[in-house]
């Protein structure tokens, strides 16, 4: 705006306007405004909670706006449902839970069209289009079959046929594998390309200063800033986005040491039908440390977690903690032994959605803790026990007679992993442990894990966040179709080896040479 | 084969596809909603009221084919009172439904009051002139009222309905999840209203058919857990609609049989011949469906979840 020499600029596609959005107690969006230019690649950046998915649902048609207007190429843009919203050119890919798992790539794909073609027509429209965009796949396969990588392409593939003029990604990297994000900028490059603007929603600095050309930053349902992310650093974006500077947490010099908990020759069938196997599955982590484990979701992760917790015993010998072998042991017994685990499903795993937090914690430190004495529960140690973890970790409750699904995500993740390390474990496993946390729940969880660490106790994490596990772990191990790699230490590790390590990327070889193809 | 003398196995196979029909069309029915991800357990009172007032209606006008269409009626007026409950209100989807069986018991049973022991009016055969009259076709195929072909054409119906249908892709993905369909704009509740509806006029002709062509007479309580027999074959014959049948069939046949094994006084305790359908029926479906992981993927993912438009 303050060139003068530069040509006018484009008539923008999308103008948003004073869009403003409350639910009770809580304003989503206050006076929202941005516009986004034909072609561009367009980034809403915020933490959870910033009010970035009521606005993209608000441009999707899903939720009306209290207030405000928006404009689609100049016309007064008022969707009242997602069909108008793709009447009007406008198409989105969903983080969760908009494919349908029973059903085939086909079947979703015409499941997202306004006037679908006949399946057999369709079948070849989708391929004709995942080729040109470098984006395979079988439109015969069920949903269920398929990889994270390829889920995601079934949704883009299904925006694209409609021929958008905006297209929405709501945080589309979080599954995929560094190789799967280089193809996935790779095709949304080609799209911008074509055209189309992609309004791109993240919380991940790094790609959004790699992909996008102009962003708008939210918090706390307010836009704080707008910029041109090529021209920040990370840390400025980060520190516009949280409204503080964020600390990694201190991370405590490698051990030395015997191993505490130790896992060998850990093999179990798939429990249920889209579960993954684990095959011999081996690991080693002294007091003191702490196991980075990556992977793409789906690869074994939950089946880890369930054969370590005890949901799914195996053989004794399987599993030891400080040498005694527990693998044949229930979770009860092996948590009095001093294996905690926390699993990736906070509400109806880890902490049951309807009862209060006192109660939750009964769930699993009713032994450690001593909450339950001749078959009575101790309801005031439980209560005392429970305002302890609220008070140590900054659990955000009016108090403990709160049932845990009143609790936001980061608040009951923040729980569930301080009710598991006040119990000063032998050794915790945490799956996910900041899934969908904002990022200042986030990094107090992280810190915990390191303390906890700090304080000589063994910790796995389970995470596809590859920047946690690199910012957390010692050491670093991949689970790749139920196999888990052996652990190598994470100083030196490059960006590259680690995509390797997490199998490359899975069915994508077709893909690459396109990929690559596209200035980077 | 002394056991089986004196039991002519046409008459037995023309029977079994007659006593089949109302569970096969009750089951078809519930197919049908629990595929749009609504578990309703109220089929057996659907059914009862069905039968009752499909047995009024048909008694009142003297029309047969009139108390069919008020079966269906009342059938789906009964869907429709769980459809507000549990679609509008939220209400639990199991209690709902359990609650549903009772009231259509009772309120059948203050309907039929005055219909004891009343003769109904005769229900039609589709006679077609010389098909009919073949040896052992004709009374196979050829011999039978109209609601045993609409069973059939209705089984074929919801096949291809839910197999290459536009209506049943949506269903299908309400019923696999409802949030995702949501968030692609279709309406779920509407969906799930009229599946309800359709499972509640398929239970009602299912009832009718017991008290105006099979029985045919009103006694209380004469579907005798018809309707759980069709909400259990609904699961084991995984939502697939030609298994559904298959089923029925099976029940059916075998609860001809058993009969015919009383009358022919075979020596075995009634109560054992009496059990005997609801036990092969199940065994079968179970070593059908067993032991296949994808077996699992026929069933509708969101089946019995409430569904609550967040946002």
């Amino acid at each position: 705006m303050t060139a003068t020499a530069a040509p006018p600029p484009p008539a923008p596609l999308l103008e948003v306007e004073g869009i403003t959005k409350a639910y009770p107690g809580v304003l989503a969006n206050s006076d929202i405004a941005f516009a986004i230019r034909p072609g561009a690649v367009h980034a809403l950046l915020g933490e959870n909670g910033a009010g970035k998915s009521t606005l993209v649902k608000i441009v999707y048609g899903l939720v009306r706006p209290d207030a405000g207007r928006m404009r689609l190429l100049g016309a007064p843009y008022a969707p009242a449902s997602p069909a108008a919203a793709r009447a009007a050119g406008v198409a989105m890919v969903f983080q969760h839970f908009s494919l349908f798992e029973a059903l085939t790539v086909a079947e979703n794909v015409a499941l997202g069209m306004e006037r679908p073609p006949p399946l057999r027509r369709l079948a070849g429209r989708i391929r004709a289009v995942s080729a040109a965009y470098g984006l395979p796949l079988d439109p015969d396969r069920p949903v269920a079959d398929l990889s994270a990588g390829e889920r995601q392409r079934v949704e883009i593939v299904r925006c694209l046929l409609q021929e958008p003029r905006l297209l929405i990604m709501d945080e589309p990297t979080s599954v995929l594998t560094p190789q799967e994000v280089e193809i996935l900028f790779g095709t949304l490059r080609r799209i911008a390309a074509d055209g189309t603007a992609i309004l791109y929603i993240s919380h991940k600095l790094e790609e959004i200063i790699l992909l996008c050309e102009s962003a708008t930053i939210l918090r706390g349902g307010r836009v704080v800033a707008g910029c041109d992310p090529r021209r920040r650093s990370a840390r400025e974006l980060a520190e516009l986005m949280v409204g503080r500077i964020v600390q990694p947490p201190a991370r405590a010099a490698a051990p030395a040491g015997a191993p505490v908990l130790e896992v060998a020759g850990l093999s179990l069938p798939a429990a249920w039908p889209h579960g993954r196997a684990l095959h011999d599955v081996r690991l080693a982590v002294r007091g003191g440390e702490i196991l980075g484990i990556g992977g793409v979701a789906g690869n074994g992760q939950d089946e880890l977690l369930a054969a370590l917790s005890g949901e799914r015993p195996g053989p004794a010998a399987a599993v030891r903690l400080d040498g005694r072998p527990i693998g044949a042991l229930a979770p009860a017994a092996r948590r009095m032994a001093g294996l905690a685990t926390a699993p990736e499903e906070r509400l109806g795993h880890a902490a049951a959605p309807d009862m209060t937090l006192t109660e939750n914690t009964l769930l699993t430190a009713a032994g450690r803790e001593r909450l339950v004495r001749h078959g009575l529960v101790g309801w005031r140690r439980a209560q005392g026990f429970a305002a302890r973890i609220i008070a140590a970790f900054d659990v955000r409750t009016p108090g403990t007679e709160v049932a845990a699904r009143a609790l936001s995500g980061g608040n009951l993740q923040k729980f569930v992993i301080g009710r598991e390390i006040l119990q000063r474990p032998r050794a915790l496993v945490v799956n996910q442990p900041t899934w969908g946390v904002d990022a200042a729940a986030a990094a107090a969880i992280r810190q915990a894990l390191a303390d906890l660490a700090g304080a000589g106790a063994a910790v796995v994490v389970i995470s596809q966040d590859l920047d946690e596990l690199m910012e957390l772990a010692h050491r670093f191990a991949a689970l790749n179709e139920g196999r888990l790699t052996p652990a190598r230490p994470v100083e030196g590790l490059t960006v590259r080896e680690i995509g390797l390590m997490l199998g490359g990327a899975h069915g994508m070889q077709a893909a690459r040479p396109a990929a690559e193809g596209v200035p980077a | 084969m002394t056991l089986l003398a004196g039991i002519d196995p046409v008459a037995v196979a023309a029977a079994l596809i007659v006593a089949a029909t109302p569970i096969l069309l009750a089951a078809i029915g519930e197919l049908v909603t629990e595929k749009a991800g609504v578990l309703n357990l109220g089929v057996e009172g659907m059914m009862i009221l069905g039968a009752v007032v499909g047995f009024a209606a048909a008694v009142a006008t003297g029309s047969v084919l009139l108390g069919l269409a008020a079966a269906a009626a009342a059938g789906a007026a009964l869907a429709g009172l769980f459809a507000v409950l549990v679609l509008g209100l939220l209400a639990n989807q199991v209690a709902t439904g359990l609650a549903l069986t009772l009231f259509g018991l009772g309120l059948s049973a203050l309907i039929g009051q005055g219909y004891i022991g009343v003769r109904p009016p005769p229900a039609g055969r589709l006679a077609v002139p010389g098909l009919s009259d073949l040896p052992v076709l004709g009374r196979l195929v050829f011999s039978h009222d109209v609601l045993v072909y609409t069973g059939v054409a209705l089984v074929a119906g919801v096949w291809a309905f839910l197999r290459f249908s536009r209506a049943g892709l949506i269903l299908r993905a309400v019923g696999e999840s409802h949030d995702a369909a949501h968030a692609l704009g279709f309406p779920v509740r509407r969906v799930r209203a009229l599946a309800i509806l359709f499972g509640g006029a398929c239970a009602g002709l299912g009832g009718a058919h017991l008290s105006l062509v099979r029985v045919p007479q009103w006694t209380e309580g004469m579907t005798a857990g018809a309707g759980w027999i069709a909400l259990a074959l609904v699961v084991f014959a995984s939502w697939r609609p030609w298994r559904v049948m298959l089923g029925a069939w099976l029940f059916g046949g075998i609860a001809v049989l058993q009969l015919n094994l009383q009358a022919a006084g075979v020596k075995i305790p009634v109560e054992y011949l009496a059990m005997s359908p609801y036990l092969v029926t199940i065994l079968v479906l179970v070593i059908i469906t067993a032991d296949r992981p994808r077996a699992a993927l026929h069933a509708p993912a969101a089946l019995g979840r409430p569904f609550h438009a967040a946002g």
